[in-house]
């Protein structure tokens, strides 16, 4: 099964390279952007065939090493 | 006095700590690797600076998770004094023996100069060598050393005496909140710091500041 997880900074959490992502886009004469958030994608191949049981080991997965859950948030999406 | 260093594929301040130890408390320090799952029997362990893993995932993160980081959280636990720098403060607050997070600097760029650091409570086993208040010189070397807590562990560290080092008024190089440039954990025998202390030990260096810190462990240990 492939499982997707993407990382992201929690709101309120100061991403400064968002901010220089924006303000290069806005260099580059990109106009109405009035906000641009990095985050990460961690692409997993599992042996499991269970969704139920995949999203709960994925989820273990970012709770121990994939994320800081200090500043980050973590979405599971099962890719197939 | 017994001490320990921790070596991670990517530790670069290893042989300065090692040095320091040596200079300083007059006992060579045994280094071991991060794959040993047991430390020795040491009244000190040191998490040296560096880019531990490539800081692949996060700074520390991977090396947080090694079979030695378990044995030093066991032995912090039961209070053997550990020491964080650098790489090594971002791989205690990973493995949760400090709380908060380094996070890159919110210039975005790598700072690498000496600052001025304020010694904000001096009733450490790590500060107690040094005067309350006391501003000292101290380098810094690091792209991810903007310390981040919530404002309810904020204001924890700060009620708690837990803030050991801030950056003296206007000298803050990386964004850090409240200035902070290390921390204690509860129980005071977890230090981690962004600084350098180790690189300012020898007139060569410019400098003899980072002294006392080493000097205060010793100090406590032999209490």
């Amino acid at each position: 099964m492939k499982v997707r997880v993407t990382i992201t900074l929690k709101a309120g959490v100061l991403d400064p390279q968002g901010k220089a992502i924006e303000g290069a886009l806005k260099g580059l004469g990109f106009a109405g952007v009035e906000a641009a958030r990095q985050g990460k994608i961690v692409d997993l191949v599992l042996a499991e065939t269970d969704v139920a049981k995949a999203k709960a080991a994925v989820a273990d997965m970012c709770e121990k090493l994939l994320a800081n859950t200090v500043i980050e948030n973590y979405h599971i999406d099962i890719l197939g | 006095m017994r001490s320990a260093v921790v070596l991670f594929p990517g530790s670069n301040r290893d042989h300065d700590m090692v040095k320091a130890l040596h200079a300083v408390t007059g006992s060579l320090p045994t280094v071991v690797w991060h794959q040993d799952a047991t430390l020795p029997d040491v009244d000190l362990i040191v998490l040296p600076g560096g880019f531990s893993y490539g800081d692949y995932l996060r700074c520390g993160a991977i090396a947080a998770r090694s079979p030695a980081m378990l044995d030093v959280a066991r032995k912090a636990k039961a209070g053997v004094r550990v020491l964080g720098v650098c790489n090594g403060f971002q791989i205690l607050t990973e493995a949760g023996l400090l709380p908060g997070a380094l996070m890159r600097n919110a210039h975005l760029r790598f700072v690498c100069k000496q600052v001025k650091l304020e010694v904000v409570n001096n009733s450490t086993d790590f500060t107690r060598a040094y005067a309350k208040g006391q501003v000292i010189d101290c380098p810094v070397a690091h792209h991810d050393g903007n310390y981040f807590a919530d404002a309810e562990t904020l204001a924890r560290l700060e009620g708690e005496g837990r803030v050991a080092f801030r950056y003296a008024l206007g000298t803050n190089p990386n964004g850090s909140i409240n200035d902070i440039a290390g921390i204690l954990n509860k129980a005071g025998n977890v230090l981690g710091m962004m600084p350098h202390p180790e690189n300012l030990i020898e007139a060569l260096h410019g400098g003899l500041d980072g002294r006392g810190l080493f000097e205060s462990v010793a100090q406590a240990i032999a209490a």
